[in-house]
């Protein structure tokens, strides 16, 4: 047998209810790994010891109804987790234990799962290459000294790595597709209500879903399935009926119209992804999908829009971390002092930068030019959307405008950085769901992905689009463990 | 619209996080990049757009009045900086 | 309005006289039993922060969800102040730093109000006085902070941390200490028959900020004005207002300018004074809270508040005037209170309007405000009261024996009947037996007859007088005056 490492979710699943791989088994050799791969700083916290007693439970008496019978995960450290430290990867997080879950990853060990670890992710999950966390930067298993991409890096590295079989992110901007399109796995943000937000650290509560991250497509759609539900503890959560999206995902795209955004070729971007696109739109044709172009003109402000409304909650948001309930304190002469002294040490530079923004946009006199126009032009935004979405189907673009880059590369110049999430940005401000596929390699052999948006709620025809080019594309994930001695 | 030293050390102060004189500088020259760069959104007339007041394809869901929650105050306190068993601790409030 | 009448708070300076513009900002704590965006208990005085939920401490990602009975008392308050309920309110998020305040923003409404423009009637000596509300919202309560314990730190206790409030603002309509005071009354009587606010100020349900301001009379243009946070008594708030107003003509007439700023009211010097965190300009940084939604509602809704209202005290009052011909001084004092007027309302089941509403506001107000007692806690219920009142109408008591039968169920709360019975106190009202007692009186004042015969009749109650002491108090005075006059004049 091959190793267990190797094998996708919806096998380790399979294997466990035939009773051919046991829990302990799967737990065991993704601990083995996780601990030979220290290197790449995937892990905040490693709970393998609980893990593999866990495992042991599950053997014990196995329930093989469930979705997820005794399978490991690791999963952001954005996500609360009862009894085990919870940091955003931030110092002012830095000792703080949860005495509560948060919905998503309830869901999960209900289906069966069993917690690995935390992983890193950009502090409080503002960043675009997980350089910005407390706990220092990922690496990426796809070469040395390459980001992950961010802010769900970890995650992202972590699953490609095969340090965990599938894991969980979050994504306001694009922090799962284009992580995911950096290390050549799959990552969906589903549509705004669809996942729960209770219990995970918010960063930009109009924005913030939490979205599955997994090395294929059926894997992704099994832990969408898992993942999404209804939650009165959400006042955004929508309560709709969710589809079996595993059970019911199929190739059958024919006749799908595919929107072809002209907005998304935009100056500079690499020949290859150009290329990818193209070849991404002949095997839609050969499922027998209609390619239609389309325009959505308000394209090249979403960025903008997003770096005024994303800071502006954030720094609302972040309010509450001052020291006085949690996490760290830093001594002050009086309580104006001790505020000011701990979010200072406590919060990162980045997450500074985010917050004086948002402080910015929101304070007297500029609200209307900043704050409202935004809301504004996230109105267009999203009327864009709703005009092609009465024509088409699904739109196809590219995930990002570069493959991965260098740690260090884009650090000093924050609108650079920015720039890179100019194609999963606008899914978010729409509330739209989104799926980042591995599409091919560039010149450096970095991977590179194609992103798919649906409709609202429309996750499983984007997940059926995914499934039927994931066949055509064929992509290998050809690593080699080079960080493992 | 160019953000001078003073804006920082003002808009620090409403975030409650104490910048000293290099780090001000440092963000003086951060955001005036960052918000030239978001000012192309004045490119576009909004003057007729209603703005967007929530991406929920959803109306405010409303709760029963009922008591759900008991006394946690362990819980609660339990990640608090100070060890009261009864209170949060803060410097001294002077007003 | 150059004419300043007699009745009318002027504050004079110099030969200069002022007038005072008063508006409040009154928190109202909403009357339910979990708070407004958790399910944690709203109960005062219990344990600190064991009302607390992670929801209200802002634990890491804990979201707040609305409690659908606040909406319907924020609404029914806008119902019962004539007001406009918008179909379409929003929730934002008002962000400040504070140790009690643990969000580090409080969700309050800013721009999307609940309810909008309506009206308070004051029914002032001279006629009514209408003043204009604002507009209502709902907010979060904050916690408390409490500096008296710990000489070294603040202590802060969350249980208030969520509570619902309702703000009511007024429109700078008031015009004096007097018209606050009836101004909160009416609020508060409202929101008590309405069952939305208890009213408590010493449990600090009812709270208000005042805004004052002064301008010379003739003036057209509003004064700078100066706001009272957080004033927690009516007796309270006219002091502050008095000191306030006094403290601006004053610098006004030594040629200063008042500042826009807050103050807060020093109950133990009697005196408001500036804030020290003016350094500290509020910049609020208001916006929707992006976890909430718009609150929507439709027509039906409000239809359906509306048929859970009751009669309010202006109705209640025209009813008393129109249907058992009260003054309109008598009806206001019976409505004022939704539990006086509930006390009214039973005694008269079987007593007689007139001599209720007498007795109500005069005996038992009287021993009310004796005993610092409110009519809920009553030694003398209604049953008693008005059995004690039907004693009087059908003559078994005269009413100076009713006032001692009042007197004694004051203290025991016993039924009058019995007292009557059991102290023989029942009026004497057998002629034969007055006359007798009177023939008496008569035989050993032979000279004061003569007197009062020959003219001067100033000694008719004289002999009255002395019948009655022969009665030991229990003779029926009518009789008596009667039987008297036959005698005297036959």
């Amino acid at each position: 047998m091959s190793n267990i490492t190797d094998l996708s979710l919806n096998e380790l699943v399979d294997n466990v209810k035939s009773k051919k791989i046991s829990s302990k088994e799967i737990t065991n050799a993704y601990v083995e790994r996780s601990k030979k791969s220290n290197k790449l700083n995937t892990y905040i916290e490693q709970t393998f010891d609980s893990a593999i007693k866990n495992s042991e439970k599950f053997d014990k008496s196995p329930n093989l109804e469930k979705k997820l019978p005794g399978i490991p995960f690791a999963v952001k450290d954005l996500f609360c987790t009862k009894g085990i430290k919870t940091t955003a990867s931030s110092k002012i997080l830095e000792n703080f234990i949860p005495t509560y879950e948060s919905t998503i990853t309830q869901n999960l060990w209900d289906a069966g799962a069993i917690l690995l670890g935390k992983l890193n992710c950009d502090e409080f999950a503002m960043g675009s290459s997980n350089e910005t966390s407390y706990f220092g930067n990922v690496i990426s298993p796809i070469s040395d000294n390459l980001v992950p991409g961010g802010s769900s890096g970890g995650s992202a590295s972590a699953l490609a790595a095969k340090l965990t079989p599938a894991t969980i992110g979050t994504d306001t901007g694009g922090s799962i597709r284009q992580p995911a399109s950096f290390t050549g796995t799959v990552g969906l943000k589903p549509t705004y209500g669809s996942c729960s937000r209770y219990g995970i650290v918010a960063f930009a509560s109009s924005l913030d879903q939490a979205g599955p991250m997994t090395r294929n497509v059926k894997d992704c759609s099994l832990l969408l399935e898992v993942m999404s539900s209804f939650d009165h503890k959400d006042s955004t959560s929508v309560d709709f009926k969710r589809p079996n999206y595993c059970l019911d995902l199929n190739k059958n795209i024919k006749g799908k119209k595919i929107g072809i955004p002209k907005e998304y070729r935009v100056d500079g971007m690499p020949k290859e992804i150009d290329k990818l696109w193209e070849k991404g739109k002949e095997y839609l044709k050969d499922c027998g999908a209609e390619i239609v172009d389309i325009s959505l003109p308000h394209t090249n402000y979403a960025l903008p829009t997003y770096y005024i409304v994303a800071p502006a909650e954030a720094s609302s948001n972040l309010a509450r971390y001052d020291g006085v309930k949690y996490g760290l304190r830093a001594d002050g002469e009086n309580l104006i002092d001790m505020y000011e002294k701990t979010r200072s040490q406590g919060f990162g530079e980045e997450v500074k930068r985010r917050i004086m923004i948002g402080t910015y946009v929101l304070s007297s006199g500029y609200y209307d030019a900043y704050y409202l126009k935004a809301q504004k032009v996230r109105k267009l935004i999203k009327n864009d959307f709703d005009d092609v979405f009465k024509k088409v189907d699904a739109i196809l673009t590219p995930s990002t405008p570069s493959s991965a880059f260098k740690v260090g590369e884009k650090s000093n110049d924050p609108v650079s950085m920015y720039l890179n999430d100019i194609f999963t940005v606008p899914v978010n401000l729409a509330g739209l769901p989104g799926i980042s596929i591995p599409a091919g390699l560039d010149k450096n052999n970095y991977p590179l992905g194609l992103q798919i948006i649906g409709k609202p709620f429309d996750e499983q025809n984007i997940l059926n689009i995914a499934y039927s080019m994931e066949e055509k594309i064929n992509f290998k994930l050809n690593i080699k463990d080079w960080w493992i001695k | 619209m160019a953000i001078d030293l003073k804006t920082v050390k003002h808009i620090s102060k409403l975030a409650r996080i104490s910048v000293n004189d290099e780090k001000a500088k440092k963000l003086e020259k951060d955001l005036n990049l960052i918000f030239k760069w978001i000012e192309q959104l004045n490119e576009l007339n909004t003057d007729k757009v209603e703005p967007l007041t929530s991406i929920a394809e959803t109306t405010l869901r409303l709760r029963k009045d009922k008591i759900l929650s008991e006394n946690i105050r362990d819980e609660i306190l339990k990640n608090s900086p100070n060890d009261n068993k009864d209170y949060f601790v803060v410097p001294k409030v002077l007003e | 309005m150059d004419q300043v009448s007699k009745d009318q708070y002027v504050i004079e300076k110099n030969g200069n006289k002022y007038e005072v513009v008063i508006g409040l900002e009154v928190h109202a704590q909403v009357l339910s039993d979990s708070k407004l965006f958790s399910t944690s208990a709203t109960k005062f005085g219990s344990e600190p922060n064991t009302q607390v939920s992670l929801v209200d401490a802002a634990f890491p990602g804990m979201l707040p969800v609305i409690n659908e009975y606040c909406i319907k008392q924020a609404v029914k308050t806008g119902i019962g102040l004539n007001a406009k309920i918008h179909k379409k309110s929003i929730f934002d998020r008002k962000n400040y730093f504070y140790a009690d305040l643990p969000q580090g923003y409080q969700i309050s409404q800013y721009k999307d109000p609940i309810v909008g423009e309506g009206n308070v009637i004051l029914d002032l000596p001279s006629g009514p006085k209408t003043i204009g509300i604002e507009r209502l919202h709902l907010e979060q309560d904050a916690g408390k902070s409490i500096h008296d314990i710990d000489p070294g730190s603040t202590l802060v206790d969350l249980n208030r941390s969520g509570v619902a409030l309702m703000e009511i603002v007024s429109k700078p309509d008031l015009r004096s200490p007097e018209e606050v005071n009836l101004y909160i009354k009416k609020l508060r009587s409202i929101m008590r028959y309405l069952g939305t606010c208890d009213g408590n100020m010493q449990e600090g349900s009812l709270r208000a900020d005042v805004n004052v301001s002064v301008r010379k009379f003739g003036d057209d243009k509003l004064g700078t004005r100066c706001e009272i946070k957080n004033v927690n008594s009516i007796k309270f708030m006219q002091m502050a207002i008095e000191y306030e107003a006094n403290r601006q003509v004053e610098l006004l007439e030594e040629g200063g300018k008042i500042d826009q700023e807050t103050r807060l009211f020093d109950t133990k010097k009697n005196q408001t004074r500036s804030m020290r965190s003016k350094e500290d300009a509020h910049d609020y940084r208001y916006f929707p809270d992006p976890d909430l939604l718009p609150l929507e509602f439709n027509d039906e809704y409000i239809e359906n508040v509306k048929k859970e209202i009751p009669e309010l005290p202006d109705q209640k009052k025209n009813r008393f005037i129109e249907k058992f011909k009260l003054t309109p001084y008598e009806a206001t004092i019976l409505v004022s209170d939704l539990d006086t007027s509930k006390y009214f309302e039973k005694v008269i089941e079987k007593s007689d309007v007139k001599l209720s509403a007498n007795w109500i506001t005069g005996e038992l107000f009287a021993l009310l405000n004796d005993k610092n007692l409110e009519i809920s806690q009553s030694p003398i219920g209604p049953e008693n009261l008005s059995k004690l009142l039907n004693l009087i109408s059908d003559g078994t008591i005269s009413g100076k024996i009713a006032k001692t039968v009042f007197e004694i169920m004051s203290k025991d709360e016993e039924d009058p009947n019995v007292i009557v019975k059991e102290k023989g106190l029942k009026q004497e009202s057998d002629p034969k037996a007055l006359e007798v007692l009177i023939q008496k009186v008569l035989s050993s004042n032979e000279d004061k007859v003569k007197e009062y015969k020959s003219g001067k009749d100033k000694l008719f109650g004289f002999f009255v007088g002395q019948v009655m002491k022969e009665s030991k108090g229990k003779g029926n005075p009518q009789l008596i005056n009667k039987i008297l006059k036959e005698k005297l004049n036959g």
